[in-house]
């Protein structure tokens, strides 16, 4: 369970909490563009554990989705 | 009081764009600074997203925070994902950034820094991100649909049919023409070689490493991924330092070409994800980091620009490509103003993720800002160059002569100095035999990312890293799009053909997946191969195929969005698509013509069959006959196409004006968000 930021935050400077969220916003930009995201979410929709056969299953799944998206000029 | 600040706000920071506009435009004789042409850019950014984005997004659009995006009423936590407004935009900015923005500019010029820059900062404004932003907004508004649906619903039959043939088109052509930048960066260069081919096991390695050691962990593997990559670029230098070990990597354009082949169908025909999922997460790792790198290079280092603002081939004589300014510098640039491909991208996972209407205008206006400011930086990378450099590097031996004595002669008797010694020596410091006739533009952005680079960070001792480094970036970056595009087009091809015979249309019968693989790789194979050779080093000719072939993308998605605006009731605002689209029409109709039927051989694909022709007949030059009216064919019917789908617009909003024809948008019913507190 990750804390509320805005009560996280408290009692630090502003330009910490700022960088902070500005972290977290990379991190959440990397995890999403590099299906981490995506991942997890296939593991919370099916009740199921990181494992090799969890991974092929949502590479399976995605196989589609993944092999019909151009990338751009 | 905060009312009256913010207007001061505004009005300094127009005030201070045009002051950089001015500079950089009306500057002559007399080197600038890049710093002039990045707050020319910004500026320009900052006042069009506040201003014109907003006034789109308000009056033309009418954006609604209220309506639930597919995002939230489809929810499936697969492809339809209510996401953050700044992870979308990172997502998007991440699809849509490709090679085009950097090769364009880089090619462009060659007619000085000012039209292309112009371009880049107003195309992108009034153009390309208003087209990104309106296509995303109407895909929102239509279950995430993609454009050829979109074409086909509010336009008509011609229209879905026609946006169809366009986009494998330009795949088609797009891949041509990154596989000879590829090729000509990389002839001769056992280093680039070497450390290209070293991508794809490492690729492999990651596939593998992925799947059964550390399963789902993308960003750990491409971190390892990268630093196997820069321990390949090092290896490399060993390697090209070996004689026994350079000969094996040392290659001609041809047998590259045929390697590239080869690998664009083992890629679309190998699992996903083996190597074209593992090369595209490595891929967009590098790519994000050096293009953030340039941007600090850049800033840090404040370079200087050698080129001067207009050069002596605004008049259509220019070594790179030929043609004036109207049309070809805009067809030249293409992606870094306005790419039809985002269109694409904007009708495909954005939408889907989207979680509130109004966040449309960040991603799709934003993201695109964000991409014609690589192109500025792309602009700059290669106005760095001293001019005579920059000419030597992008010049094709059919232009200025292969012996390096010749060209440079060549190139100093246009004004422009330089010596074969220059640029032996500067051969030398990036690891190279030569860089006479490197053309693509690859090379000569390389060239000038290296000296970014290493004037901030190294010195000259790493020159050569740097420029390998470049290289193999833009190489990486080329080869994901196309053994993605190779495998998008078949699955294309797969489907229109499953019309006529059912089982081709099956997407995992491996008999359908080789044949329809082989048929995508022969179709951009051919163009790559007449590109190697062309005496005329292949870009005069593919690069503004793959120009118009972009813009009129283009065409057909601002058509679609004209269209709907139209539809919607609000023809008095349908000038933010119809003028940009009525521009791109002009320009890429009359390069068209006059890559058809322009009676100078350099421009007009005609002409020069014509001139071939006239010499004593041979195997070769049938061949290069042959591609010449190949060319002229692919041009009219992508013209013929694009003509179509306008006819076929222009009556359907004679009609709705006229009330002769109904006026509704296939939009999907209005729901109420759960997510409108937060706006």
């Amino acid at each position: 369970m990750r804390t509320d930021p805005k009560i996280r935050g408290r009692g630090r400077p502003r330009y910490t909490n700022w960088l902070r969220e500005l972290a977290d916003v990379f991190v959440r930009v990397i995890r999403e563009i590099f299906d981490e995201s995506a991942y997890a979410r296939f593991l919370s929709r099916t009740q199921t554990q990181s494992s090799p056969q969890a991974y092929a299953a949502f590479r399976r799944e995605n196989e589609s989705l993944k092999a019909r998206r151009p990338r751009c000029c | 009081m905060a009312k009256f600040l913010r207007i001061l706000l505004w009005l300094c920071i127009a005030a201070l764009g045009a002051l950089a506009l001015a500079t950089i435009a009306l500057h002559r004789g007399e080197q600038i600074n890049a710093m002039w042409l990045v707050l020319a850019a910004f500026c320009t950014y900052a006042l069009g997203y506040r201003f014109y984005s907003r006034f789109i997004a308000a009056k033309v659009l009418g954006l609604d925070g209220q309506r639930a995006t597919p995002a939230e009423r489809l929810e499936n936590s697969r492809d339809f994902v209510p996401t953050n407004k700044w992870v979308v935009f990172g997502h998007h900015f991440a699809a849509i950034a490709g090679p085009g923005p950097l090769i364009g500019p880089v090619l462009a010029a060659q007619l000085g820094y000012l039209p292309g820059t112009l371009w880049i900062l107003l195309g992108a404004v009034f153009a390309g991100c208003v087209q990104d932003f309106v296509i995303l907004l109407f895909s929102v508004r239509r279950d995430g649909k993609s454009l050829t649906e979109m074409a086909r619903q509010e336009v008509g039959r011609v229209g879905g049919f026609v946006a169809y043939v366009a986009i494998l088109s330009i795949i088609v052509i797009l891949l041509g023409a990154g596989a000879l930048i590829v090729v000509n960066a990389l002839k001769a260069s056992p280093w680039g070689v070497f450390t290209i081919a070293m991508t794809i096991p490492i690729a492999l390695l990651m596939g593998v490493y992925l799947r059964s050691i550390r399963p789902g962990k993308v960003f750990e593997s491409s971190v390892l991924g990268f630093v196997l990559v820069m321990l390949a670029i090092w290896g490399g230098q060993w390697v090209s330092q070996t004689p026994s070990l350079a000969r094996w990597f040392t290659l001609a354009a041809p047998t590259l070409a045929i390697a590239i082949m080869l690998y664009g169908f083992a890629a679309s025909a190998l699992p996903v994800w083996l190597l074209l999922a593992p090369r595209d997460y490595l891929s967009t790792f590098v790519k994000l980091g050096t293009i953030g790198l340039l941007a600090v290079g850049i800033l840090a280092l404040r370079p200087t620009l050698h080129m001067p603002a207009l050069t002596r081939f605004v008049d259509g004589s220019g070594p790179v490509f030929a043609g004036k300014i109207f049309p070809f510098a805009f067809i030249t640039i293409a992606c870094g103003a306005v790419s039809g491909f985002h269109s694409l991208i904007s009708s495909g996972t954005t939408p889907k993720m989207i979680r509130r209407e109004p966040e449309t205008r960040m991603v799709g206006y934003g993201a695109m800002m964000a991409e014609s400011m690589v192109a500025v930086m792309a602009m700059i990378a290669a106005c760095v160059l001293q001019p005579g450099t920059y000419f030597a590097i992008n010049s094709p031996a059919g232009v200025v002569g292969a012996a390096p004595e010749t060209a440079a002669a060549t190139i100093s008797s246009w004004g422009f100095p330089v010596t074969a010694e220059g640029m032996h020596a500067i051969a030398q410091s990036v690891g190279e035999q030569t860089l006479f006739n490197r053309t693509g533009g690859a090379p000569a952005f390389a060239v000038g990312m290296a000296h970014i680079f290493s004037s901030s960070l190294g010195g000259q001792a790493v020159m050569a890293i740097w420029y390998h480094f470049a290289i193999m970036f833009e190489a990486l970056f080329i080869l994901t799009t196309l053994d993605a595009g190779t495998r998008v087009g078949r699955f294309m091809i797969q489907e229109a053909l499953g019309h006529l015979w059912k089982p081709i249309g099956r997407t995992s019968w491996y008999p359908s997946i080789l044949a329809t693989s082989g048929l995508m790789v022969a179709a951009w194979g051919c163009f790559l191969w007449q590109g190697v050779k062309d005496p005329l080093g292949g870009i005069n000719s593919l690069w503004p195929l793959f120009g118009i072939s972009n813009q009129l993308l283009a065409t057909v998605a601002l058509c679609v969005a004209t269209t709907i605006i139209v539809k919607m009731g609000r023809a008095r605002l349908a000038a933010v698509t119809l003028v940009p689209l009525l521009w791109l029409v002009a320009v890429t109709f009359t390069a068209s013509w006059h890559k058809m039927f322009d009676p100078n051989p350099r421009i007009g694909f005609l002409a020069h069959a014509r001139m071939l022709a006239s010499l004593p007949p041979s195997h070769e030059l049938a061949h290069l006959i042959f591609n010449d009216r190949l060319d002229a064919l692919v041009t009219g019917i992508l013209m013929t196409l694009v003509a179509l789908i306008l006819v076929e617009s222009l009556f359907l909003w004679i009609g709705v004006l006229a009330g002769r024809k109904e006026a509704a948008v296939k939009e999907s019913p209005f729901v109420l968000t759960r997510f409108a507190e937060e706006g």
